[in-house]
């Protein structure tokens, strides 16, 4: 392995700038992990238009950052107000609360810090070893691969996302449809733009992602009963102590291992991620009714987890050009706008960017292990800024970010019209992830599916006799398919319960 | 007893069923399983959220993505689709606009079964109040710049969404307002149109 390359990341990384939107955009994070409302994905998306004037190593490097440290602040609105700040801390909310009830809130926050840290560590040193082993091999991948693996990512998000599965797919649909909007490349006929001008040049990514992420949640939750947080003015002790330590150690190896592998998954991400860790520790602890009342294992498995998979979930983003979940969407499309193609050969051809991006997160890691435990306290008194002061400001942030992008009223009036869609879909329980990943891959899927198509003369069954696309579309017809047998199965099985229960019954 | 024997027999069973059978003196154990990590998960993210709607609401909603499949598949098939071999404009958005359909009539058989969608109540006004004061907005600012609508609709979402004070509300979006002018306007120089 050259390490030459990785050594230019570093320095990359330690130039002043970069360090100081490395720290801009783990604190971002921090923060928004902590003010419950916004999510990691509308956070990026709002902040988009602020990313156009940099470097796309320094856009990319303060993206991530948020990422990650969203996954670090989630946890203590869930420690001590039992309100998960971010999905993938909702578990911690059944051990960590109860340790705070008893007075030990400041551990469970120093051990998901920790666990944190480490899982992080560890994702990053599998991820600069695995990411560019992945790109070398997909280097060699032509239209028809391209086409079976977006389309295969696009399902896999849309089958593990949060809520109905066929809902989920319809969204990604739209997204699809959405992209088309625009001068078709190939033959240059104008597609469902109604003949407005303004539309002629296709839909922009940046009023989508703000409008349906950022508004989108902003218009969801004015509907939010509001409950007044009662955030303890100080947490006292946030160094566990080392039996603490030894009793978690094992969770959070575990928990770095299972963070990282599910992070990889399209669709895996955090948020399962942390609840696998915390069923398996579970399962494994010799004293599992100790769960829910507040064992320290409970706080670092899931904490551990998530944070491991949000670093791993950037390798699928950086080797294949495929996004993982929604917020990997997200800084797909940032870095389109930056004129960057994710992909197999940003290794090779932009091995500042990729190691600069990947080494910054060591460097982010170190800030947040220190922002969380000694400064604990500031965070905690955060608490107290309520929703309904931040959502105008996010607004206006919105309205105003989005116009500088083009200059353009057009482009404020599109944030609104995708700001109402995301509301409407978040109120009739469709995810609006899907749609954001599908639009940004919908472009690229349709050139590929057409050079394939070119290619094979017109015969959709040369995707089938090509070992790699072959292989992919029949993972995809198993993963469309799954649900199906899975429903049959399960009501046979009712079935045959049933009959089981009757006739003991009788007897 | 026959909850005892129902869990024996059935090792493959997830821990929620022989749980939910148990006598009621046990005390509720925190969920173990990751299926029911899901729904405990659902549940919290639900706490605070208005009640979801009846069946009728699901057969709509099905209906309205069978709609727009169905004018998405008219309005590709008018671009040409062509064959696969010489695809045109409309092949691709074709395809999408199938899928789009056939989701939406597997939509319409689980209308009864499904329990996603959120009843829209009086609080939804807030929404469309929210939406108005952003329209507002986007119309006035190229002709009276920024400031004045920010101030308004910060003021509006501060005072009639949020109901916070007067005072905090007045205070807030007029600082709201001197930032996003320093920031945007003195520090970045941005091209929005502004009074001052």
């Amino acid at each position: 392995m050259d390490l030459a390359p990785i050594l230019n990341g570093f320095a990359v990384v330690l130039e002043p700038t970069n360090l100081l939107y490395c720290f801009l955009g783990v604190v971002i994070g921090m923060l928004i992990g902590v003010l419950p409302g916004l999510g990691p994905a509308a956070t990026i998306a709002v902040l988009l238009p602020l990313t156009f004037g940099l470097e796309p190593v320094t856009a990319i490097i303060m993206l991530a950052g948020i990422f990650y440290g969203a996954q670090y602040g989630g946890t203590i609105t869930s420690v001590l107000l039992r309100l998960p700040g971010e999905a993938s801390s909702v578990v911690t909310v059944f051990d960590g609360y109860a340790l705070a009830a008893k007075g030990k809130a400041g551990t469970a926050l120093g051990i998901a810090a920790i666990g944190s840290f480490v899982g992080g560590t560890v994702s990053i040193v599998a991820l600069s070893l695995v990411a560019p082993l992945v790109a070398g091999f997909a280097l060699d991948f032509g239209p028809p691969e391209y086409t079976a693996l977006a389309l295969l990512g696009i399902l896999l998000v849309s089958t593990v996302s949060s809520g109905d599965r066929v809902k989920a797919v319809i969204a990604a649909a739209v997204g699809l449809l959405l992209a088309v909007v625009g001068r078709d490349s190939f033959t240059g006929a104008e597609r469902f733009t109604f003949g407005n001008l303004d539309l002629a040049d296709g839909l922009d990514f940046v009023p989508i992602a703000m409008g349906l992420f950022g508004l989108g949640e902003i218009l969801y939750n004015l509907e939010e009963r509001h409950r007044a947080a009662q955030a303890p003015s100080k947490v006292a002790n946030v160094w566990p102590s080392r039996e603490d330590l030894r009793q978690s150690s094992g969770a959070i190896g575990r928990g770095s291992v299972i963070g990282f592998v599910l992070g990889l998954l399209p669709g895996g991400g955090a948020v399962l991620s942390s609840l696998a860790a915390y069923a398996i520790e579970k399962r494994r602890s010799k004293t599992p009714e100790r769960f829910g009342k507040g064992a320290v294992e409970g706080v670092a498995a899931p904490e551990t987890a998530n944070n491991a998979a949000a670093t791993s979930s950037f390798i699928p983003l950086l080797s294949l050009g495929i996004p993982a979940n929604a917020t990997m969407a997200v800084i797909f499309g940032a870095l389109l706008i930056q004129g960057v193609t994710p992909g197999p050969q940003l290794v090779s051809q932009e091995p500042e960017l990729f190691w600069g991006v990947v080494n910054s997160m060591y460097i982010g890691n170190i800030l947040l292990l220190i922002l969380s435990i000694p400064l604990v306290g500031v965070f905690v008194r955060i608490l107290r800024v309520r929703a309904t002061i931040l959502a105008p400001i996010t607004v206006l942030i919105t309205l105003v970010g989005v116009y500088t992008v083009r200059n353009s009223v057009f482009d404020i009036f599109l944030v609104i019209v995708f700001g109402a869609l995301g509301y409407l879909m978040k109120k009739l329980g469709f995810d609006p992830g899907p749609l954001v990943l599908a639009f940004v891959l919908g472009a690229l899927l349709e050139n590929n599916l057409r050079r394939s198509l070119l290619l094979f003369d017109g015969d959709p069954a040369g995707f089938l006799t090509r070992p790699i696309s072959g292989t992919l579309f029949f993972v995809f017809l198993l993963v469309a398919l799954l649900p199906l047998i899975q429903s049959l199965v399960n009501r046979r099985r009712a079935a045959r319960r049933d009959a089981h229960r009757d006739t003991k019954e009788l007897v | 007893m026959s909850s005892a024997h129902n869990g024996s027999s059935h090792p493959a069973d997830p821990g929620g069923h022989a749980a939910a059978g148990a006598p009621p003196a046990e005390e509720p154990e925190a969920p173990g399983t990751l299926h029911e990590l899901e729904e405990v998960l659902h549940h919290i993210e639900e706490e605070d959220r208005p009640p979801h709607a009846g069946p009728l609401a699901n057969v709509l909603v099905a209906l309205a993505v069978i709609v727009l499949g169905a004018a998405a598949l008219i309005g590709s098939w008018r671009l040409g689709v062509g064959s696969p071999a010489a695809p045109q404009a409309g092949m691709w958005p074709f395809l999408i606009s199938v899928v789009l359909l056939l989701l939406g009539l597997a939509l319409l058989p689980l209308a009864r079964r499904t329990a996603d969608v959120e009843r829209f109540t009086r609080t939804s006004w807030l929404v469309l109040a929210g939406l108005a004061t952003m329209v507002v907005f986007a119309v006035v600012i190229p002709y009276i710049g920024f400031e004045i609508p920010a101030a308004l609709l910060t003021f509006a979402w501060l005072r009639l969404l949020g109901r916070e004070g007067w005072r905090l509300s007045v205070i807030a979006s007029l600082a709201v307002v001197i930032a996003f002018y320093l920031i945007f306007v003195v520090a970045l120089s941005v091209p929005i149109p502004h009074l001052f």
